[in-house]
């Protein structure tokens, strides 16, 4: 990377503000409580996830994460989306308001994990290098904040949408590691595509069933406690 | 591996390829059994092919306990660092007793099989159980003794289980591979901590160079006895024999009772004296009690039981307390400076370990051969067998006689020589031992008394007397291999009770790589007398007794004959008006108890006796019955099963969260280790 014409610094700077973009855009989605605007934003984490690729791979001189970049922004950006799209619109849920906890304590949780994913991080890893340990405290704080989409969301598509801005954030600390073969991640969208397309049919079959997609509806079905 | 440890490798002998041959050929056995099992030739095969290994595998022990220490690695199990073997004094000595009383029950399934109505559940296991056992006795390193520990417990299981019909004996199995595991767990954990000591090394060699200290070695002792003590059966782990033991075929018993458990005994020498260091002054402490803890409270279950093996198990208790015992003077000496106290008190350990295999498989292949004639267990359908069953009645008469330390069989030599050690304690400097010691010799003293009481019980209720059931008036004497096999065991029994110098200048060599120093030769004392500490202080011959007894005993009767009448009559007793009484009018087993049962077992066992008389002129009979309970059922297992259940009742509530429910216990549990992290680092 020494003998690229932009400078070091730079070639931090700019890694960081694609990997701080994620997660504010990470905190955008915990904002949203409709579905349609959260795939929205959703894609647009995928967007900003290919960028953040592709810088890694200018930056490693790695042109295979140029691949990944196009997996992203092809798979994330643009297919899962529409699908989802297309799914919420056939399903009719559209309008409907499906947050289990309210929103200003879910965004004060996000500030939180935050907060703890860069102290675990800035702690565990005092020996890399500063452009890897940042990727990874960011990468840190885009999974725990999608885990905690996944915990605080009812609807079963903005939990699938939890689980996926996760994988982002596990892309993210994949391809801030040097030295990630081509085949892991290849291996690794392929399998997130699979969860998508099970999901989705399971998506059908519960709402064939149940009438409704609120996960909650489940959990009274099965017989526990809602 | 460190290179050093295959440098400092002992060499292989003869004797190690023999002992690895034995295993081998019980294992081909044991395959061999699954195939053969339903054929008619199955069980001459495999009892006969086992008897001839585990014959050849005894005797080149015995001469390996003289022997150089010899040792050899595979290269199986964990890669890097394969299997390391060892055959030095110790296992060669536990090598002989296991293989001998391995012998005998082989000999004795040979005619004791023909009665079992499932072979294919016995014969495949039989010789596993064997090889498993040997494994144990050769293993050099952490890996390899566990995984051959937990293989003789799964092979005992399936012996236990293999009448899975009869009443009770999945329960018991049930008991017994819980306690088996527990047992594993602790062996494991102790052999975990050990390792850390020597950096990782699971090898017996790397533990040796850098032993336990201070709370690590504690802990290593407390293991030890926890993993060792709930397979040889010391309270209160010991709740499965009782159960387990009368539940598998009965030579399989005798070798669960009186061999299994002497690998546990094998197990326990071999962590606490060979891989833990030296011992602190207060290690002994606690073997002492949970020693004298069961010898007495065994013996007093015993003599509560109505079956008569359930009799011969508690009685195993008894004597695993007495060899604790032992092995609990062994490090109070060995920790004290007192290396030949030390080593008269081992030595006596190691002959207790010796006679209790041969007594105790005796015992059990003789309730086997009253089981197979009158087909049942309960002392109180018994009785008069001595006339049906003479030859069964007299061996048997020598093993109850040698397991209640009668002169001059083997089972006072070697309790004689524990009191002999127990006689030693005022020298010892630590006031906690000068007034243990003495308290469980008292112990020692009272179960010793109290075993002669059971064993006159047993032995007075099945073979004296009349039949009580025609069962027992219909018995036929046992098969001829049978009877071989017993009569080998009451031989042995009598032959080491003679001439216990020799058994004691034998295990020397074991006696001394374990405490440093070796017990004075005996076999060089005149008139083949032992001499343990000094011939001023106290000295034994069994030859003497034994000449004193016979002769005695043949002069009184000659002169009763002589001087009273020569004539043989025949006359009915005196009857108290009562013709003819029903043998049910005898002692019973429970009636014969009585006395002990009030004194001693009011508390501790909450023995209850009850009384149900009929009114006057109703015309049902009055009945007896009496009840006691095991402590250790009533204060520590029934609490702890009421415990997981409540637990597992409140737990079950997970079953039956919601989907976020679930992801959010993910969620936190994550968190709350990244906290974990973020604060502790």
């Amino acid at each position: 990377m020494i003998e690229h014409a932009i400078t070091p610094n730079l070639v931090f700077d700019v890694a960081h503000m694609f990997a701080g973009a994620l997660v504010l855009i990470s905190f955008l989605m915990l904002y949203q409580d409709r579905l349609y605007a959260l795939l929205n934003v959703f894609a647009l984490q995928a967007v900003a996830l290919a960028l953040a690729v592709a810088w890694q791979a200018y930056a490693q001189d790695a042109p295979h994460l140029y691949v990944t970049a196009g997996i992203a922004l092809v798979f994330k950006a643009l297919v899962i989306p529409v699908a989802l799209h297309r799914m919420v619109a056939r399903l009719g849920i559209h309008r409907q308001v499906e947050t289990a906890v309210s929103i200003g304590p879910t965004m004060l949780a996000g500030i939180a994990l935050v907060a703890l994913s860069m102290v675990v991080m800035l702690k565990a890893t005092p020996a890399a290098d500063a452009l890897a340990r940042e990727d990874l405290a960011f990468a840190l704080s885009v999974v725990l904040l999608g885990l905690l989409m996944m915990v605080t969301r009812r609807n079963a598509v903005s939990q699938v949408v939890g689980f996926m801005s996760l994988e982002n954030g596990l892309i993210l600390a994949a391809t801030g590691a040097k030295g990630m073969p081509l085949v892991v991640e290849i291996s690794v969208a392929f399998s997130v595509l699979i969860a998508f397309i099970v999901i989705g049919i399971f998506l059908f079959r519960i709402r064939e069933r149940f009438d409704t997609v609120d996960v909650d509806a489940l959990d009274r079905f099965r017989g526990g406690r809602a | 591996m460190p290179e050093a440890a295959f440098a400092a490798q002992l060499p292989p002998s003869g004797h190690l390829l023999v002992a690895l041959g034995a295993v081998a050929a019980l294992l081909a056995l044991a395959a061999l059994g699954v195939a053969s099992a339903h054929r008619p030739a199955g069980r001459p095969l495999i009892y006969g092919g086992a008897l001839a290994v585990t014959l050849v595998a005894g005797l080149s022990a015995l001469t390996a306990i003289a022997a150089p220490a010899a040792g050899m690695v595979l290269p199986l199990g964990i890669p890097w660092i394969g299997t390391h073997l060892r055959l030095d004094a110790l296992s060669a000595v536990f090598l002989a007793v296991i293989n001998l009383g391995g012998a005998a029950a082989s000999l004795y399934g040979l005619g004791y099989g023909r009665h079992d109505h499932a072979p294919e559940r016995v014969l495949p296991f039989f010789p596993a159980f064997l090889a498993g056992m040997n494994m144990v006795l050769l293993a050099d390193d952490a890996y390899s003794f566990l995984l051959s520990w937990e293989f003789m417990s799964l092979a005992s299981w399936a012996l236990v289980v293999a009448h899975d019909k009869e009443a009770g004996n999945v329960r018991a199995g049930l008991v017994y591979i819980l306690m088996a595991s527990f047992g594993t767990l602790a062996l494991m954990l102790a052999f975990g901590l050990l390792a850390a000591g020597s950096g990782g090394g699971y090898a017996f060699d790397a533990m040796r160079e850098a032993p336990p200290v201070g709370a690590f070695a504690a802990l290593v002792l407390t293991l030890a006895m926890l993993g060792a003590g709930s397979k040889a059966g010391l309270v209160p782990l010991h709740v499965w024999l009782p159960l387990a033991h009368p539940a598998a075929p009965s030579h399989v018993s005798a070798l669960m009772s009186g061999v299994m458990t002497k690998v546990a005994v094998y197990g326990f020498i071999r962590i606490v004296f060979d891989l833990s260091g030296p011992p602190d002054w207060w290690w002994g402490i606690p073997v002492l009690a949970a020693g004298g803890i069961a010898a007495v409270i065994g013996v007093l279950q015993a003599l509560l039981q109505g079956d008569t093996k359930r009799v011969l198990a508690y009685s195993t208790i008894e004597n695993i307390g007495l060899i604790f015992i032992g092995l609990g003077l062994a490090l109070a000496f060995s920790a004290n400076g007192f290396p030949a106290a030390a080593a008269l008190a081992l030595t006596a350990a190691l002959f207790h370990v010796l006679n209790h295999a041969a007594m105790k498989s005796l015992l059990f292949f003789g309730a086997g051969a009253v089981l197979t004639a009158t087909g049942t267990r309960q002392m109180d359908e018994l009785g008069g067998l001595i006339h049906r069953m003479p030859a069964t009645a007299v061996v048997m008469l020598i093993g109850c006689a040698a397991i209640s330390a009668l002169p001059p069989l083997n089972g006072f030599a070697s309790e004689w020589l524990v009191f002999q050690a127990v006689l030693l304690s005022p020298d010892l400097p630590a006031w906690g031992l000068k007034l243990m010691v003495p308290a469980v010799g008292a112990l020692m003293a009272l179960a010793a008394a109290l075993a002669a009481a059971c064993f006159v019980r047993l032995y007075g209720v099945a073979f004296l007397g009349r039949p009580r059931s025609p069962m027992a008036a219909g018995a036929q004497e046992v098969d001829a291999f049978s009877r071989a096999a017993m009569i080998a065991l009451a031989a042995t029994c009598v032959l080491a009770g003679l001439l216990p110098g020799f058994v004691i200048d034998a295990l020397q060599p074991a006696v001394g790589g374990l405490v440093g120093e070796t017990m004075p030769a005996q076999g060089s004392v005149a008139w083949l007398s032992i001499i343990p500490v000094a011939e001023s202080r106290s000295s034994y011959n069994g030859l003497l007794v034994f000449a004193f007894t016979a002769l005695s005993a043949l002069l009184a009767a000659v002169a009763i004959h002589r001087f009273a009448s020569r004539a043989v009559r025949r006359a009915p007793p005196w009857d108290c008006g009562f013709p003819n009484a029903s043998p049910l009018a005898q002692y019973s087993a429970a009636s014969f108890a009585q006395p002990i049962r009030r004194v001693f077992a009011r508390g501790l066992f909450a023995a209850r006796e009850k009384v149900e008389m009929p009114p006057p002129g109703a015309l049902t009979p009055a009945r007896f019955s009496s009840s006691a309970r095991d402590p250790a059922w009533a204060f520590l297992f029934l609490p702890l099963t009421a415990a997981v259940g409540y637990v597992a009742e409140r737990a079950n509530t997970l079953q039956y969260l919601t989907i976020r429910q679930y992801l959010g216990l993910v969620f936190s549990a994550l968190v709350l280790l990244l906290l974990v992290l973020a604060l502790w680092t």
